[in-house]
């Protein structure tokens, strides 16, 4: 299929369509808007589901609901709203049922700004509702790359029954790459035996997330942990970019990691020989890939547009083998590859 | 060897009403609504295309006793679940069941955005004036000077507000299209719950829009009285700031109704 150019919201929008998304529902905020305005002409064109929601809230239960049927379903929303929809992710996790949400970050905390930024990692990647889950978050840094893991969320979100999470930000968001789909076919649902559609047939089915005897509510938990484990030993994805020579490993994700690969171009030109690590599940995160990676290296330094969350998975992985610095920028500030250059250059001289 | 005769059932538990014991206290008519619920749906032959949404509240555990496909909903949030559930399987009959506190207090805005969408759901509201579960707080329908746990001297109306009327309230919005108030304290209530309960399914099944039956309820075990004293405090109380009646049918519902 030739190639088309696409902002990435609405390169996100027809991903999931093209994915075979049944239903979605959401609420407007910048800078995700344009996912709903996209959804809002071609969802009900297919005759499939599409609900503007009275707010966050409503989007993530809407979802929930949906998900319960078995449909393939998406909400999409930025920083603030993902702050509301935690409740109901919470739920859709204990619940096991497939769900998927994009998140495409803008700067915090509070109402904060429009820019990008990646201040939600700690929300996104450790649970961020309450109770023990582990969302599987998958974190593009093209809007190619968006299409094709926005794809991979829906097939990941069933084989799991999980709610599986895309995490980007405004600069993806709002940014136009040219971009290649796969075709367009009308959904089709797997065997779905637990999904509520009418107990025809079959006898009925329940999905709730309350169990008040503890011993059954630790089973459903064992259960879940069970699922996150076979999620680790599988779905790990990460991407190295010229680490083979490098004496700096540069570990980043999404935007900062494209940002950091014009960085490494510079700081080569200049002698300094720097690779790339960059995690595309930043949960799972792939530990042992990166420890790997670092030991090649001799010193890692984390780029962020945060003030360093991903960085405590970096030395969960990396721990004091190598020694870690650290460069960020917050408040939706984004960094010239010139300042992140600096940083790699300060970072060496620290010997 | 004698005979064996047919004998014709003139009474027996409904098919979509589960042969289990509940755990709601003595004298709560939670069992009762969930019984006519039962007998509706198996009277509309419904029970296997039916799918129900239980609240948070003493009726969290509704799809222990109601035999359809069942989801059990964040606090609040049922009716914005059976959007989702509705808008995918329009063919389904998807009802929520919901207490005061569920749906006048914390989802009060999931509740009046689905019926003004005009969602084909279904709400069996329950009002027992007072928060159940969580031992006997105020509810948004606690009644003026209602003693309650977080009431003590009683509702002070200067101080925590009036209560919410729902039917009221819901009946000005246009995606409503069936919204009355009924009570379950004697046989004859009971009938016309019964009654309503029928119609407002049958007005989603017909796609008329949104349905809800507003149940005044009791509550001994929190009210602190006996069975009986709850069901008089009920008629002596709730009533005259809860008038039963019909609040919203709308032409199209008179229609259907004409003709069955």
């Amino acid at each position: 299929m030739a190639k088309v150019l696409m902002k990435g919201n609405e390169a996100i929008a027809e991903a999931a369509i093209r994915a075979g998304c049944e239903a979605y529902f959401g609420y407007p905020i910048t800078p995700q808007t344009e996912v709903l305005e996209y959804m809002s002409a071609r969802m009900p064109a297919l005759g499939r589901a599409f609900v503007q929601a009275e707010s966050e809230l409503g989007a993530v239960n809407m979802l929930y609901g949906a998900a319960c049927t078995g449909a393939r379903a998406m909400t999409t929303t930025s920083s603030p709203g993902f702050s509301l929809m935690q409740e109901g992710l919470s739920y859709i996790a204990c619940s096991e049922v497939p769900a998927v949400v994009v998140n495409i970050m803008r700067g915090g905390p509070g109402l904060g700004n429009i820019q990008p930024s990646q201040g939600d990692y700690f929300q996104m990647t450790k649970g961020g509702g309450h109770g023990d889950y582990s969302p599987i978050v998958l974190a593009p840094s093209t809007v190619q790359e968006t299409v094709d893991l926005v794809i991979l969320a829906f097939d990941l979100a069933d084989k799991y029954r999980q709610p599986v999470y895309v995490i980007a930000d405004g600069m993806i968001g709002q940014m136009m790459e040219p971009v290649e789909l796969p075709e367009l076919k009308p959904p089709q649902r797997p065997e779905r035996p637990w999904a509520l559609t009418g107990a025809k047939g079959r006898p009925r089915n329940i999905i709730t997330s309350l169990q008040l005897d503890p011993p059954t509510l630790e089973k459903v938990n064992l259960r879940l942990q069970e699922i996150y484990k076979r999620i680790r030993e599988s779905e790990q994805r990460h991407e190295e970019y010229m680490t083979d020579d490098a004496d700096l490993l540069m570990v980043a994700y999404g935007t900062a990691a494209r940002i950091v690969k014009t960085s490494i171009a510079q700081a080569r030109r200049d002698g300094l020989k720097a690779g790339l690590f960059r995690p595309i599940t930043v949960n799972p995160y792939p530990y042992d890939a990166l420890r790997k990676a670092a030991e090649r290296a001799k010193r890692v330094l984390v780029v962020e547009l945060s003030a360093g969350q991903m960085l405590e998975d970096v030395r969960l992985a990396v721990m004091d083998r190598r020694p870690i610095h650290f460069f960020g920028k917050m408040g939706g500030v984004v960094p010239m590859p010139e300042d992140i250059v600096d940083a790699m250059k300060k970072a060496m001289a620290e010997a | 060897m004698s005979e064996v005769k047919e004998e014709k059932i003139v009474f027996q538990r409904p098919k979509a009403l589960c042969d289990v014991v509940t755990h709601y206290c003595p004298g709560c008519l939670h069992g009762v609504v969930h019984r006519v619920i039962a007998e509706v749906i198996d009277e509309l032959g419904i029970q296997e295309i039916t799918v129900g949404i239980a609240p948070v509240g003493c009726s969290v555990l509704a799809y222990n006793y109601i035999a359809t496909d069942f989801a059990e909903a964040a606090h609040g949030r049922a009716p914005a679940m059976a959007t989702g559930m509705k808008r995918v399987h329009p063919e389904l009959v998807v009802f929520t069941y919901q207490g005061d506190g569920d749906l006048a207090a914390i989802g009060t805005n999931e509740l009046i955005h689905a019926a003004t969408r005009g969602e084909n759901i279904t709400t069996i509201f329950i009002n027992n004036a007072i928060y159940g579960m969580t031992g006997g707080q105020m509810a948004p329908t606690t009644l003026p000077g209602q003693v309650t746990t977080s009431t003590p001297t009683g509702r002070d109306t200067k101080l925590a507000g009036f209560p919410v009327r729902v039917c009221e309230l819901v009946s000005t919005l246009e995606g409503s299209a069936y919204i009355v108030r009924r009570s379950a304290y004697n046989p004859s209530e009971i009938r016309k719950l019964k009654a309503a309960i029928k119609t407002a399914f049958q007005v989603q099944m017909a796609g008329l829009g949104y349905s809800l039956v507003e149940v005044v309820s009791n509550c001994p075990t929190n009210w602190g009285m006996t069975p009986l004293e709850s069901l008089k405090w009920l008629q002596e109380n709730m009533l005259a700031y809860y008038p039963l009646g019909d609040y919203k049918v709308k032409d199209s519902v008179k229609e259907l109704m004409a003709k069955k």
